[in-house]
């Protein structure tokens, strides 16, 4: 068991340091929540300014022009970037961590030269349409229909809580391709433009306030059957590995941003003169248990992945169920520090204790995950 | 980085797992508590063979030499199979040179007394160790010969609510005895090991739940299929494997402040685990029969033992403001 860095880790943690600290403060301000063609400038002029110096796709392998680089220096990256305010994956997500992950492991070799390098240069934003009004924790009953027509598919269903739809320019897309098969087998993966005739984006606002995601209607869309990543009907196993994804590293920034939160609030817990109340004292101490452990056992994770060769395991599982409740009590603790404060939403903490809500939702609810670690690690049986 | 047991570590933990299997195996647990022998010596010098007292003693001083990594693998598994007796406490005698001859090799029983609480093995002891106050700096001291009678002689039993456990009230302060050589952070190691006898509690009662719940059929299915136990024993495995991270991260860093929050979440995971895991046993589970309570009382007493719950998050929240540049002059 071991902590430290080896010696060529260190170097890499020194040499993004140092670039870190050199272009950081010459970025422009944060462009405000409802600010959109603001918000993907300034994402993707970040992600532009990785690939320049070759910190884009760090983590993926490098024929998909990646840096291959290992799971370990993957979270050195998402540290550092993390504790030196650097900006957030934002707009780039799925296309970094989803799309693009799937397009390098089960995409042809023109697919790839297509639409991974313009991911990686922060050209093109990615959204994913996978949950539909009727398909949600059930993902593969999910009804968009897909009708081949010549070289293309004719698409027309309905997505819902689709992420950055209002400034993507693709979208992964799961359709039905074949009605008559068991709901697992049907499925195909395609790659749909955002700008196709046929597909309409309505914004949806959150309990934020913001439109953080979108219904999206897709009416005979006509869909390349190029754009089609795997074989026909063999989606869901191909979706399985985007998923698989988004259960790795993925926390590895915001665990260390919530650990500087919970400093944070002891600093404004002593400022305001209340750190004499043991309750609340407490409370973050217990925090700082939580998160102390919670990033312990990231590394953990990603030393096994590291170990398989880069597989992630059932571990994020684990992971997301205590993350974010632990997120959630974060905040709830936030509030209580604020005090009468804690109303204002434009005190900090306060629109994070909002959308914190979502974590025990999204990307697999926490009902979902328990059913995962339950059947999947424990070996219960399947039940209803 | 490597956060991964090493294979030497793997076999480390493989060995002593063999070895409490073939000595300890669940006959000789219950045995144990049926005959009311919490210690027994001939085991104890087995243990003290096998190097789990000596482990981090040099081996320049006839030790292992290993470190704190290596030692909660070893409580791991003594938490798993309710191996009873003062072990953390032998354990970080052996560790502290010429402290309490034959600590090291297991010839020798050493006890805990810390301020205010019941000792637990007294009659057993050949030694105790009194730990200093809570707060960082204090020295702790070692009780022999006759002042340990003297102490015994005024000693009161307590009825135990551990079986394997005996306890007894007694009158004598921490200021009596040798204060022991070195500055070894006593208090904080014992915790850990604590910590890691309450991780393998928890991994314990996780499999036993698990185990249960796959064999126990009602309403024409295993009752593993009902989410409502499901998602129980699913929680379980959260708390042990978050535990765990803990337990091994804190063993490697021996950071004070996170030391006390792998106690804080071991005794969590290793009390709440045995509560669920009686809860999906359902009646059996509130028998004498079942293992079950003896985890839970067993991870009740260690709970209240080296470093509480409050005591852990006092320290963790003091360390919120040592580490982060807030004013720590009126702390
Ligand atoms: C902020 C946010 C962003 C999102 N972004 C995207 C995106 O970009 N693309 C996308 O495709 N999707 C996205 N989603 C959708 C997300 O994946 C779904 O919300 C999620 O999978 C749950 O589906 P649902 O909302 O239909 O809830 P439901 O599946 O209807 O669940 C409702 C409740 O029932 C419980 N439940 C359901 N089934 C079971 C079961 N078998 N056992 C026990 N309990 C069960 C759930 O746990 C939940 O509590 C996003 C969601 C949020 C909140």
């Amino acid at each position: 068991m071991d902590l430290a860095d080896t010696d060529e880790e260190r170097e890499f943690r020194a040499r993004l340091r140092e670039w870190l600290a050199a272009v950081l403060p010459g970025l422009p301000a944060k462009p405000g929540p409802d600010d959109w063609p603001g918000r993907r400038a300034y994402d993707t002029a970040w992600q532009r300014m990785l690939y320049d110096v070759g910190y884009a796709g760090l983590h993926w392998p490098v024929d998909a022009g990646g840096r291959g680089a290992t799971p370990t220096q993957h979270l050195i990256f998402l540290e550092e970037t993390e504790r030196a305010g650097a900006p957030y994956v934002g707009a780039n997500f799925v296309g970094l961590l989803h799309a693009g992950p799937t397009i390098a492991a089960e995409g042809t070799a023109g697919q790839r030269a297509r639409w991974l390098p313009p991911v990686l240069r922060g050209d093109e934003i990615w959204c994913q349409g996978f949950s539909e009004p009727e398909a949600g924790s059930d993902l593969a009953s999910l009804r968009t229909r897909a009708v081949r027509d010549g070289d293309h598919y004719v698409v027309t269903g309905q997505k819902i809580w689709t992420s950055h739809a209002e400034v993507a320019d693709w979208c992964e897309l799961l359709v039905r391709t074949d009605p008559a098969a068991p709901k697992h087998r049907g499925i195909s993966w395609l790659a749909m433009r955002m700008d196709a005739p046929g597909v309409t984006v309505r914004p949806l606002r959150t309990l934020a306030g913001s439109t953080e995601f979108a219904e999206m209607f897709l009416d005979e869309v006509r869909v390349p059957v190029s754009h089609r990543v795997g074989a026909e009907n063999d989606g869901w196993r191909v979706t399985m590995v985007t998923l698989s994804f988004e259960r790795g590293t993925a926390f590895v920034g915001e665990v260390v941003a919530c650990r500087r939160t919970l400093s944070a609030l002891a600093a404004e817990v002593r400022r305001s003169g209340r750190w004499d109340d043991p309750v609340l004292r407490r409370t973050l101490g217990r925090l700082n248990a939580e998160f102390r452990a919670l990033w312990r056992l990231t590394q953990w994770n990603v030393a096994e992945a590291q170990r398989s060769g880069g597989v992630p395991g059932t571990g994020g599982s684990v992971f997301k169920l205590r993350y974010s409740q632990a997120r959630q009590e974060l905040y709830d603790a936030a509030a209580e520090v604020l005090g009468a404060d804690g109303a204002d939403l434009d005190r900090e903490w306060v629109l994070d204790r909002l959308t914190s809500l979502s974590y025990t939702i999204a990307a697999g609810t926490s009902q979902i995950q328990q059913n995962i670690v339950a059947e999947r690690i424990l070996g219960l049986p399947k039940g209803r | 980085m490597d956060f991964q047991l090493s294979d030497d570590q793997r076999a480390l933990r493989a060995g002593m797992r063999e070895l409490l299997t073939g000595r300890f195996g669940r006959d000789r647990m219950r045995a144990a508590l049926d005959a009311g022998v919490a210690v027994d010596r001939g085991m104890w010098g087995e243990l003290g063979a096998a190097g789990f007292f000596a482990l981090r003693l040099a081996e320049a001083d006839g030790g292992v030499g290993l470190g704190l990594p290596e030692s909660v693998l070893l409580f791991e598994e003594a938490g798993r199979v309710l191996l009873p007796g003062p072990l953390a406490a032998t354990h970080l005698a052996a560790g502290a040179v010429g402290a309490v001859k034959g600590a090291a090799d297991g010839g020798a029983v050493v006890a805990v007394l810390d301020e205010g609480r019941p000792v637990a093995h007294l009659e057993a002891a050949d030694a105790l160790i009194a730990l200093g106050p809570v707060r960082p700096g204090g020295v702790a001291r070692v009780l022999e010969g006759d002042v340990l009678r003297e102490l015994v002689r005024t000693a009161r039993p307590v009825r135990s609510l551990d079986p394997l456990t005996p306890l007894h009230r007694v009158t004598a302060g921490v200021e009596d005895g040798v204060p022991l050589p070195g500055a070894t952070p006593l208090r904080l190691e014992g915790a850990l090991l604590a910590a890691a006898e309450q991780l393998g509690s928890a991994a314990r009662t996780t499999e036993m739940a698990v185990q249960h719940a796959r064999e126990r059929e009602q309403f024409g299915s295993p009752i593993g299929a009902f989410q409502a136990v499901k998602h129980l024993c699913a929680q379980m495995l959260v708390r042990a494997e978050v535990a765990r991270t803990a337990v091994y991260a804190a063993a490697v860093t021996a950071d004070p402040a996170e030391i006390a929050g792998a106690k804080l979440l071991a005794d969590e995971a290793a009390v709440h685990n045995a509560r669920d895991c009686l809860q999906v046993h359902g009646g059996m589970g509130f028998t004498w029969e079942a293992d079950v309570h003896l985890h839970l009382k067993r991870a009740w007493l260690r709970a209240g033992e080296w470093l509480r719950a409050a005591e852990a998050e006092e320290a963790l929240a003091a360390d919120l403001c040592r580490v982060h540049a807030c004013d720590a002059g009126d702390l």
